[in-house]
Formats: C-alpha cells, sequence, structure tokens
C-alpha cells in the first residue's frame, strides 16, 4: 500500500510523535556526560538530576530571602501579564475588526492606519513605553497588546471580509439591522478565527513579555532566566525555558479544544492542526 | 385587473462602460412564477440582484406594487442563492427562527426561554413540510445539498416575502433530488401566493415550472468589440402547460449551454 494511505493507531501515533522528543533528551544525556567526564564541575551541559534538583528548589522549597515558591510566583506573574496583554489585544481585535471588515467607512478611515501600525517593530517603541507608563506592570502588557493588536485586528477584519456576501445579503433579506448583523451573523462567523488568531497572537505575545521581563522587573519567567545567566545557573535555565515551552503548548491546546467545544459547527469536516 | 406586481421601464445596468442588459422593458403580474434563463454571462442573474436590491440599476426604473424598489434588500423580497444561502453556525430549527429573533429582538437579535420555544414551535409546521424535523438540530454542513436547498427556501418563507428570488437553486443538486425540489417549489408557490423569478441554466426545467419565461440575449453585436452592447429579453414567453408539451418529458436531454441561447431555444420551443 503506499505510503500516503497507511493510518496509524492512536498508540504507534503517540510512540511515533514521542521518538524525536526521547532522541533529543537522549542526545543532552550523553553530551552532558562527556563534558562531565572532562570537568565534574561543567556549568554549560548540568547532568539531568542537577536540573531536577533545580526545578525542586525553584518549585518546592520557600526562597531564604523572599519566602516566596519562585518557580509558582514567576509562572502567574508571567501568566498575569501574558493575559491582561491577550484580552486587551482581543477586545481590540474584536471591536476594531469587526467594523473595519464590516462597516465600508471606518474601513476607509482607520484600515490603512492600522496597516501602518503594525509595520512599526513593537519591540522599537517598548524603550517608549517604559518612559510613559514607568517599569511597572502596565509597560509590559502595553507591550504585547501593542505587539499582538494590530495583526489580530487585520486577520479578525479579513475574516469578516472573506464571509459569504451571500449571507449578509441573506440576513439583510431577514430584516436584520446591521448591529443584529454584527451579533448574531459576523461576530459568529468569526469567532473560530478569533480563536486562530489568538493563538498565533501568542506565539510573538511570549517573546514581547519574556523581552520586557528581561529588560525591567523583579519577577517572571524572562527576569528569572535572564537574572541566573549571571551565575551561568544552566541548571535552572534549561528546565524553566522547557516550562515556558510547555505552557505555551498547554495555552495553545486549551484554545483549540475551546474552539472545538464552542464551535462544533466549524470544524465538522477536515483535520486541524 | 390588478396592477402589475412590477412594472420595469427602460431598465440599464453597466459596470463601467460596458453595458450588461439594456432596455429592459417588462410588466409582472402578481403571482407569476418568471424562469429566467439565457447563455452564461448574459445578465440574467445581475437582472435579479437589481430585483434584490443588491445591485443598483444604471438608468431606468423598477417599480414594486406602484412604488420604486427599496435601495438595499428588505425582507419583502426573499432570496436563495445556489451556495451559502443558510447560516452555517446555526442549527436547522435557529436558521428558521433568526428572522423571528430579529423582528422581536432589536438589540440582541436573540429570543430566549419561553419566547425562543414559542418560535421554535412556530416553525415545526415548516420543517416538517421540508421534510427536516428529524434534522431540526443539525447543523447545514451536516446535511445533504438538497437538504440544504430546502432550509433555504423554507428560511426565506419565514419571512412571508410577495416576492421570492432564485438564483440557480438547484444547480448543483442531483437530477432526482432537483425534482423532488421542483415539486417542493411548486407547491409552496401555490400556497404562499408569492411572485417568483427563478434563474435557470437547465430549460427544461424552466418550462416545466414557470408560468412565463423570460429569455436573456443580445439583440445587437459587434463583431469587433462584443462587449460594447448588453443583453437583453429577447423572447418573453407565456408558458400554458395545458397546450404546450413540455421539452424534456419525454427523458430526453440535450445540453443547450454554450450554444447561442436563442438558437438553442428555438430548437427546442414547443410551436405555438
Amino acid at each position: 500500500m503506499r505510503i500516503i494511505n497507511r493510518t496509524l493507531s492512536r498508540r504507534a501515533a503517540i510512540l511515533l510523535g514521542s521518538i524525536p522528543f526521547a532522541l533529543l533528551i537522549g542526545a543532552y544525556a550523553i553530551a552532558s556526560h562527556l563534558r562531565r567526564i572532562d570537568n565534574p564541575a561543567d556549568k554549560l551541559l548540568p547532568s539531568l538530576s542537577s536540573m531536577g534538583d533545580a526545578i525542586w528548589r525553584m518549585g518546592f522549597e520557600a526562597d531564604k530571602r523572599s519566602g516566596d515558591y519562585l518557580l509558582w510566583l514567576d509562572t502567574v506573574d508571567s501568566l498575569s501579564r501574558l493575559a491582561v496583554g491577550i484580552f486587551i489585544s482581543t477586545m481590540l481585535a474584536v471591536g476594531l475588526g469587526i467594523s473595519i471588515g464590516f462597516i465600508p467607512h471606518i474601513r476607509r478611515g482607520l484600515a490603512p492606519f492600522v496597516a501602518t501600525l503594525s509595520l512599526i517593530p513593537p519591540i522599537t517603541i517598548l524603550p517608549i513605553l517604559f518612559i510613559i507608563f514607568g517599569l511597572g506592570e502596565t509597560s509590559k502588557v502595553m507591550l504585547i497588546a501593542i505587539g499582538t493588536a494590530p495583526v489580530m485586528i487585520r486577520t479578525i477584519a479579513q475574516a469578516v471580509m472573506d464571509i459569504p456576501r451571500e449571507l449578509i445579503i441573506k440576513a439583510e433579506t431577514l430584516g436584520a439591522s446591521t448591529w443584529q448583523m454584527i451579533t448574531r451573523v459576523v461576530l459568529p462567523q468569526v469567532m473560530p478565527k478569533l480563536i486562530t488568531a489568538i493563538r498565533l497572537g501568542l506565539v510573538p505575545a511570549w517573546i514581547f513579555l519574556i523581552s520586557a521581563e528581561a529588560i525591567a522587573s523583579t519577577s517572571g519567567l524572562g527576569y528569572r532566566i535572564f537574572l541566573v545567566r549571571r551565575y551561568l545557573a544552566m541548571d535552572v535555565i534549561l528546565p524553566y525555558v522547557a516550562w515556558i515551552t510547555l505552557l505555551a503548548f498547554i495555552l495553545d491546546q486549551l484554545l483549540l479544544m475551546a474552539s472545538r467545544k464552542a464551535f462544533p459547527w466549524n470544524h465538522l469536516s477536515g483535520d486541524s492542526l | 385587473m390588478r396592477d402589475p406586481k412590477f412594472m420595469i421601464r427602460n431598465l440599464t445596468k453597466s459596470y463601467g462602460e460596458y453595458p450588461v442588459l439594456e432596455r429592459i422593458n417588462l410588466d409582472i403580474e402578481a403571482g407569476a412564477f418568471c424562469t429566467l434563463v439565457g447563455a452564461s454571462g448574459c445578465g440574467k442573474s445581475t437582472f435579479l440582484r437589481m430585483l434584490l436590491s443588491q445591485e443598483l440599476p444604471s438608468g431606468g426604473d423598477i417599480l414594486m406594487d406602484g412604488a420604486p424598489l427599496p435601495q438595499q434588500p428588505t425582507p419583502d423580497r426573499g432570496i436563495v442563492f445556489q451556495r451559502y444561502s443558510v447560516f452555517p453556525h446555526l442549527t436547522v430549527a435557529e436558521n428558521l427562527i433568526i428572522g423571528a429573533e430579529f423582528a422581536a429582538r432589536k438589540l440582541t437579535g436573540r429570543l430566549f426561554g419561553r419566547a425562543r420555544k414559542k418560535a421554535r414551535d412556530d416553525v415545526a409546521e415548516l420543517l416538517e413540510t421540508i421534510g427536516l424535523s428529524p434534522a431540526a438540530n443539525k447543523y447545514p454542513s451536516q446535511l445533504s445539498g438538497g437538504m440544504q436547498q430546502r432550509l433555504a427556501i423554507a428560511q426565506a418563507l419565514t419571512m412571508k416575502p410577495g416576492v421570492l428570488l432564485l438564483d440557480e437553486p438547484f444547480g448543483a443538486l442531483d437530477p432526482g433530488i432537483r425534482n423532488d425540489m421542483h415539486e417542493l417549489l411548486l407547491g409552496l408557490w401555490k400556497t404562499h401566493d408569492m411572485t417568483i423569478f427563478m434563474v435557470t441554466h437547465d430549460i427544461h426545467e424552466a418550462f416545466k415550472l414557470g408560468t412565463r419565461m423570460l429569455v436573456f440575449d443580445k439583440l445587437r453585436d459587434d463583431p469587433v468589440t462584443p462587449e460594447s452592447y448588453g443583453a437583453t429579453i429577447t423572447y418573453d414567453l407565456p408558458i400554458d402547460l395545458s397546450v404546450a408539451p413540455v421539452p424534456g418529458a419525454n427523458g430526453e436531454t440535450d445540453e443547450t449551454d454554450g450554444m447561442n441561447f436563442s438558437t438553442a431555444l428555438m430548437a427546442t420551443m414547443p410551436v405555438p
């Protein structure tokens, strides 16, 4: 049978999917072992067990100075910044995206402006944000919002414009006002695409979050890895990177599940990543 | 004698400098079932979209019940498209009550609780007529093409429009399904007292369903710049099924697409 026509069981799929991860961990373990034969105090590729110790220290032992459990404190702080930032850009994407996509006057007025804004590299306005909002939470949240909103607005505006015109005409013949069409036709139709936009927006959002935390912060996952970098503490950095990756993956999958649950009509055919 | 439902005077439509339709003059009596036929690109769908106010005429007038047509689609003219006619994010029953919801709730456009239940009860009979009662809670993409189009017709009828516009509604359906749809449509036409305009590519369908057939074609042809003249209605045929045999009724199927439409029509036309 041709290979493109062969399907595989769930167990085989999981097994196949875990091979690259296992290879990576195995390669690391070997490389780390070889380096520590030369120099038992090697800091560059710490052993898996010393990383385990570091995780235990960061997550389950109170910090001697502050009494906090640093891993969880960092996680909560980072995720709340991410949540507030993404929430703001989601609201902007819904409000402005639908207005731009649906109402010609607003489209003519705002689309070129939003298109221009989306071309500003967000990280370049970080100094401006620090100057305006200070070094507190506001500037970090604003960076995430400003960094992700323009693209999300454009995505939603385009999604609105991609709604078949027939559906809008049909709604008009059923007596809908513009507002009713927004609430009953346009918004429900773009909701799955909004979830996709959030999932894609989270990728740069993490970058802006870590960058802002690295530059000016006193907590957060990004702050921590840039802090311990001074001591070449790879045993902390590597687990933190893995933890951030895992968080990003879980968020992404939760959003996909939410989309499947809330908008079954959008997932009736075809496979989605 | 009632005034005609539609009075169309010197209607033209052009895109830029190219006319698509020109010099259309027509009276349509209330309750007529007009079938619109013609070669691809001859403007029959454009004519239908103007009746819907999806597009506005470049010149001339369309009067409905003696008054100029509104400038935008309104609930007094229902529409069924070939595709994308029902809301994919709503179930069958939700598709049928949404018109009532728009009318009842200006702000939310949504009924809840007892009012919603009543709206659903109100469409139960309609669901039964179109044979979709068992599928009331399914989404359109879970239905076959024929079921989707039945739903689309029923949805248009929920507003009780005086005019129903159909843009190749059965173009994508199998011949067998198409026959069922014809029966359904003729039944609904008789019970709902509507004026129907239906664009079709299928000339047998046009003869079978219509009381009047409007044939769109170009009268004037410029061999060098064929786009410089628009089409108009070249034949306006009353179809009296009691005297005229229906072409194709004995199972013949000829492919008339692509030929000069008037020639093709003359070949299949019943001798008066």
